[in-house]
């Protein structure tokens, strides 16, 4: 098992987004889709055991459930969260959000509101949502299972969530809260620690070049000298990816290779 | 005060371009038997307050929305409401898209009879841009920050469904959600609750602890007994989504001709009765 062939490129995903977690401390971690599930779930059973997370309904649950297959053991649950108190959680801060995008620019702002202008959209998708307050309000990352021009867009068609250029306009005590911590895509991991907050890749996936990147990014990303490969898990980490967390590899119909 | 009332009584007391908020979220627990007989009626220009489900979509087919206000309009179970997308898509309501926290903040407002609360959520977002009407306040303390003023969303009617009530307008909610129904009462001039059983107020702690009745009858101007008045949406414990009818209802806004069969199978009936024995009968 560890040999780093086998590895799938939905469990590098899964670990890049595990990473995402490290150091958060005793906060929620809130994910959509199946990849950040399973990653968040890594980094609870491993470096990140104060993270909270939800049943999904209204409950948080103090074991960690599998993404898929029988769950090993009876879920218990902690305490009452229902979307009243989510709310509490989000504008309190107390919160990581991995969220999908639809579009994403080189500062992070983020769209899965809609395909083209607002009035009479092309393409109405998930609205607003909670993007706009999770953004100011507390750490964000992204998770985008199909990287892509279309995706990694000079300009986003509306914000959503906020990116690094506006929260600077809002000024340092508006925009203190906003923090976007890694865009995880099934390519590579990129975060913002630029002089003004572009996106720079970080690594990329085994298998994956750097060119390979580059010409599916519709910007110019900060890329410095060598690029590392992204991260494998340990025996340990596919272990729990495969037995626990998530035996029948459903991870991998979200992003394969 | 005995409140006990219909779904038709209610919706006769509505009048065009009202502003009517819906209780519930995405695909749970929506007073679906009263936008039922909304769309059985003449009523149009309206504007809808709504953490948005089939209620939006429904309506939106039908005509009847000149103005939404929502943060998202989900099926849950289908992450995009396929009337509400088509509708959208055609320009065909006013779209005032928010946060979905700020919604509550206008809910809450209103609730408490202020102009607006201040909030950080929407900065930075183009929720400024698609809501010009949204103000910035300053606070006024040493801090000086700038804030989103959240207006005010004043409802002239809310109607919300519950597991349980009494006929006085107590009511109670037996899932795992409260969800907003009690802010939407709050906010608006006129308060309608259906539910699934209307029970004798002794009868209430025998069905749920006291945490969950949650609605109080100053909250509530008319209640309406309406067993399965949730359907198509979850109403737990008493019964879970209905996804078979919900993925029927979703096809049909792919064509004009099935969305007809639709409406005049399940929708162009006399009464709520009617519409749940073309359910049972399906």
């Amino acid at each position: 098992m560890s040999n780093a062939t086998e590895v799938t490129r939905g469990e590098v995903c899964a670990v890049a987004v595990a990473e995402a977690f490290r150091g958060d401390g005793e906060i929620l971690a809130s994910f959509f889709g199946t990849v950040p599930a399973v990653g968040g779930r890594l980094a609870r059973l491993t470096f990140a055991p104060d993270l909270l997370m939800t049943d999904g309904i209204a409950t948080a649950v103090e074991t960690t459930p599998p993404v898929s297959g029988k769950p090993s053991e009876e879920p218990v649950f902690g305490a009452w969260l229902p979307f009243r108190t989510i709310f509490d959680v989000v504008w309190s801060g107390k919160r990581h959000v991995v969220m999908v995008a639809s579009q994403i620019d080189c500062h992070g702002n983020h769209n899965f509101a809609c395909i083209g202008p607002f009035e009479k959209p092309k393409a109405q998708l998930l609205g607003m949502r909670g993007a706009p307050g999770n953004t100011i309000n507390h750490r964000t990352s992204y998770w985008i299972p199909n990287h892509s021009d279309k995706v990694f867009v000079e300009k986003v068609d509306v914000v959503s969530g906020v990116g690094y250029d506006r929260a600077a306009e809002l000024g340092e005590r508006t925009a203190r809260f906003h923090d976007i911590r890694r865009v995880v895509s099934n390519l590579g991991v990129f975060d913002f620690e630029t002089p003004d907050h572009s996106m720079r890749l970080i690594s990329v996936h085994p298998g994956v070049s750097v060119e390979e990147v580059v010409e599916n990014t519709g910007f110019k990303l900060v890329i410095d000298g060598e690029t590392p490969e992204s991260r494998t898990p340990s025996d340990e980490e596919l272990r729990l990816i495969r037995e626990v967390i998530d035996p029948e590899g459903f991870l991998n119909r979200e992003v394969t290779g | 005060m005995d409140k006990r009332t219909s779904e038709r009584e209610v919706i006769a007391e509505l009048r065009d371009g009202m502003t009517i908020g819906i209780g519930g979220w995405g695909s749970r627990r929506k007073p679906m038997s009263l936008v039922r007989e909304i769309l059985r009626s003449d009523l149009r220009d309206l504007t809808i307050v709504s953490y948005g489900g089939p209620d939006v979509g429904l309506l939106c087919a039908a005509g009847k929305v000149a103005k939404l206000i929502y943060g998202f309009v989900s099926l849950d179970s289908i992450p995009l409401e396929p009337h509400f997308r088509k509708a959208r898509q055609q320009a065909s309501f006013r779209a005032a898209e928010l946060d979905e926290g700020m919604l509550q903040w206008g809910l809450l407002a209103a609730a408490h009879r202020l102009p607006f609360l201040p909030t950080r959520a929407g900065l930075g977002s183009d929720v400024m841009k698609i809501n010009p009407e949204l103000a910035r306040v300053k606070s006024p303390y040493e801090d000086g920050e700038e804030l989103v003023a959240m207006p005010a969303l004043e409802l002239d009617v809310a109607l919300i469904h519950m597991n349980r009530a009494d006929a006085l307008g107590n009511g109670q909610f037996l899932g795992p959600d409260p969800y907003f129904d009690d802010l939407f009462c709050l906010a608006a001039k006129r308060r309608f609750m259906s539910c699934e059983r209307i029970i004798p107020t002794e009868d209430f702690q025998k069905e749920g602890s006291i945490h969950t009745v949650k609605i109080n009858r100053m909250m509530i101007d008319g209640v309406i007994e309406a067993r399965g008045g949730a359907h198509f949406t979850e109403c737990p414990p008493d019964y879970g989504r209905d996804e078979a009818f919900q993925k029927e209802y979703a096809a049909t806004a792919k064509d004009p001709a099935a969305w007809q069969t639709f409406w005049s199978t399940y929708l162009a009936l006399d009464c709520e009765a009617d519409y749940q024995e073309a359910v049972r009968r399906r």
